[in-house]
């Protein structure tokens, strides 16, 4: 094959290269010096082994020519005599050419068969000595664990992971009471930004999502007690249900996704840029420092978020009354006092207080033990919101069982 | 494929309105391996920003072949962008990938080959890179040199006609450093690439750098042209003089005088 033949073959296509494992003529074996031959090259086996004949332009984003079978035909066709290139028609080359070249050096290797590099052009050599030897089934998916130990691996590390967090809230409770006495080593500033951040700039979603929540209630219960003339009700319905559920638990799940996934992507990053060892090196004890802060302000703020967070739940259920039942706004206010002891408002702040406790240490606890790359930051993230949300509703169930229990 | 020749003419860059530098004008050649120096905070990095399409100079123009790279509609940039491989000083591998993947990401986004010549070229480009094990690592695990050969690899993945390489040899140990040089030098000689490289590591700048600008903080221009060693032995710029000469210290006393 000429170089002509060889630059007609490219125009042929990158199709024809790669679904064509071996060119037709590779398997006419005639006894005559003809070899196996291929896209681009041709190989020709005489007394002193075969000569390769690299012709026209191997450029890799056309195509990789290499294929296992004609290379072994190669190797076979070489025997102890030897492989060498003859470049003289090769015209512009890349990649390409490096992987066919580098993988008949490596089977020729693997068989003993002399392999001479010196017919192909200078800097292929050069790159081929920079190439190292590998083989290709080594780089295949190393097998996994086992399943059982696998496992095992996953449960020893939610143990592991569930001691972490104990050991943290531990690590609250002791810094909490020293902070009392003055002796943590915390910044005011960060802890008024914290209480900022989860506290003020939180209301506006807040406010949206509470008087929705309301609304919904009210008007659910609108529907259903109009029917039976008992519209009055809607009122006790409204301030029951938010004040016991749904303001702490709605307003938790809104905070564990915007606060504890913000603390969680914040401090991961703050590992990843080695500042939480920055600390670590220069004694500030990292709990002190970064998580009492946030900890302390979640679980301050949140009773506050829970309140006004009521408050607003009940206007908004005000609304759908006056608006479905022609109710006026004083009678529904009179029912709501009416049917609203102060027990039931504790009991929502108690909720409150436990769940900005939980989403600020699963936040925390999610960004300390995250990696250091992109990927981990959004892991950690992620790992926060999802755990805060299953422990936020996990938690309120806890909460309704011991409530009937103490038949409250 | 002909590496294009890159002329940069009479260009002012800078973030925000202000000027980082301005009037640098030079000419790379082909296959070159050439360096921008200058001391830290100078505007190197700035530079080769404008030169591989991220932020656009303020004036002057950037040529590679023919054609005004700034002027060029978005897509044309990125098909010329195609052409340049660019290693970020970090590696900037992107993290959720293996190496491999890392390598093979631009081939499977650019070319229309099959998975497993994909594998094959993404493998070889490693092994040039003397990473052909590391393959299936995360960039988390890897050191901060093996993470800049894997940068290295991935630069290479499309058989680019031009290197960029910011600070290359930046954080790493002399030996690490030097095997690197070598590195970039068999790869300009082996594929006949273009390189240019940010960089204020003398031996690095003297060891394998044939061509260069030097940028100046102080007067926020391009001081002096050439090669490396022509401006240690021949220039008599006192900061050119100083940055060249920093590792000599008998020198030193005159330089303390000489400088600003």
């Amino acid at each position: 094959m000429n170089t002509t033949n060889g630059r007609a073959a490219m125009r042929r296509g990158r199709f024809a290269m790669n679904d064509t494992p071996a060119h037709p003529a590779a398997d006419r074996r005639d006894g005559s010096a003809q070899g196996p031959r291929g896209e681009g090259w041709e190989a020709r086996a005489d007394r002193d082994g075969v000569l390769i004949t690299l012709t026209g332009d191997w450029i890799a984003v056309n195509g990789i020519r290499t294929d296992e079978a004609a290379i072994s035909r190669i190797i076979e066709a070489a025997g102890t005599r030897g492989i060498s290139f003859d470049a003289s028609g090769l015209g512009r080359w890349d990649s390409a050419l490096l992987i066919f070249v580098a993988s008949l050096r490596r089977a020729a290797r693997g068989h003993h068969v002399p392999f001479h590099e010196d017919g192909l052009p200078e800097a292929a050599t050069r790159l081929l000595a920079l190439t190292t030897e590998a083989a290709p089934s080594a780089a295949g998916a190393p097998a996994g664990p086992k399943l059982v130990a696998r496992i095992g691996q996953v449960t020893i590390g939610i143990w592991n992971e569930t001691l972490e967090v104990f050991s943290l809230i531990g690590d609250t409770v002791l810094s909490a009471g020293a902070s009392v006495r003055g002796r943590v080593r915390m910044r005011s500033v960060d802890l008024l930004t914290c209480m900022r951040d989860a506290g003020v700039a939180a209301l506006p979603i807040v406010t949206v999502v509470n008087a929705l929540t309301g609304a919904i209630v009210a008007f659910v219960g609108a529907v259903q007690l109009k029917r039976f003339g008992a519209g009055i009700f809607v009122a006790d319905l409204v301030a029951v249900a938010m004040a016991r559920e749904m303001t702490a638990l709605m307003t938790a799940i809104v905070m564990s996704g915007r606060t504890g996934g913000a603390y969680a992507a914040e401090i991961a990053t703050m590992v990843g840029n080695e500042e939480i060892d920055a600390l670590r090196t220069i004694g500030i004890p990292v709990h002190d420092y970064l998580i009492l802060p946030r900890i302390i302000a979640l679980t301050c703020m949140m009773p506050l978020l829970y309140i006004y967070g009521f408050a607003v739940g009940v206007l908004g259920g005000l609304a759908v009354a006056v608006a479905m039942l022609n109710m006026s706004a004083t009678s529904f206010i009179d029912e709501t006092q009416v049917s609203l002891g102060g027990g039931q408002i504790v009991f929502g702040l108690l909720k409150s207080v436990a769940f900005g406790a939980m989403i600020a240490i699963v936040g925390c606890r999610s960004g300390l033990s995250a990696g250091r790359t992109a990927a981990d930051v959004g892991k950690a993230a992620t790992t926060a919101v999802v755990i805060g949300i299953v422990g936020i509703i996990a938690l309120d169930a806890v909460f309704a069982v011991c409530a009937n229990a103490l038949s409250f | 494929m002909a590496t294009p020749k890159i002329r940069v003419d009479g260009i002012s860059f800078g973030y925000d309105g202000g000027v980082v530098q301005h009037d640098i004008s030079f000419e790379v050649g082909e296959k070159s391996i050439f360096a921008i120096m200058g001391g830290s905070g100078c505007g190197k990095s700035t530079l080769m920003r404008t030169m591989i399409g991220l932020l656009p100079p303020y004036t002057g123009s950037i040529y590679i072949g023919d054609e005004d790279y700034w002027a060029a509609t978005e897509s044309r940039r990125a098909e010329i962008g195609r052409r340049f491989g660019v290693v970020f000083q970090s590696g900037a591998l992107w993290s959720s990938m293996t190496a491999e993947e890392n390598v093979a990401l631009p081939l499977r986004m650019f070319t229309h080959l099959d998975n497993n010549s994909i594998e094959q070229l993404a493998r070889l480009k490693l092994s040039l890179v003397g990473l052909d094990k590391a393959g299936s690592t995360m960039p988390g695990e890897l050191s901060g040199g093996m993470r800049r050969r894997v940068g290295i690899a991935r630069a290479l993945s499309l058989d680019p006609d031009v290197l960029f390489l910011d600070e290359p040899s930046a954080g790493l140990d002399p030996v690490a450093s030097k095997r690197l040089d070598d590195l970039i030098l068999e790869l300009r000689n082996g594929f006949g690439v273009t390189v240019i490289m940010v960089s204020h590591e003398l031996p690095s700048l003297l060891g394998i750098c044939d061509d260069g600008i030097f940028l100046d903080a102080e007067t926020k221009t391009a001081l002096a042209r050439g090669s490396p060693k022509q401006l240690r032995d021949t220039s008599d710029l006192p900061a050119v003089h100083a940055f060249m000469h920093r590792e000599r210290p008998d020198e030193g006393r005159d330089i303390d005088g000489d400088h600003r």
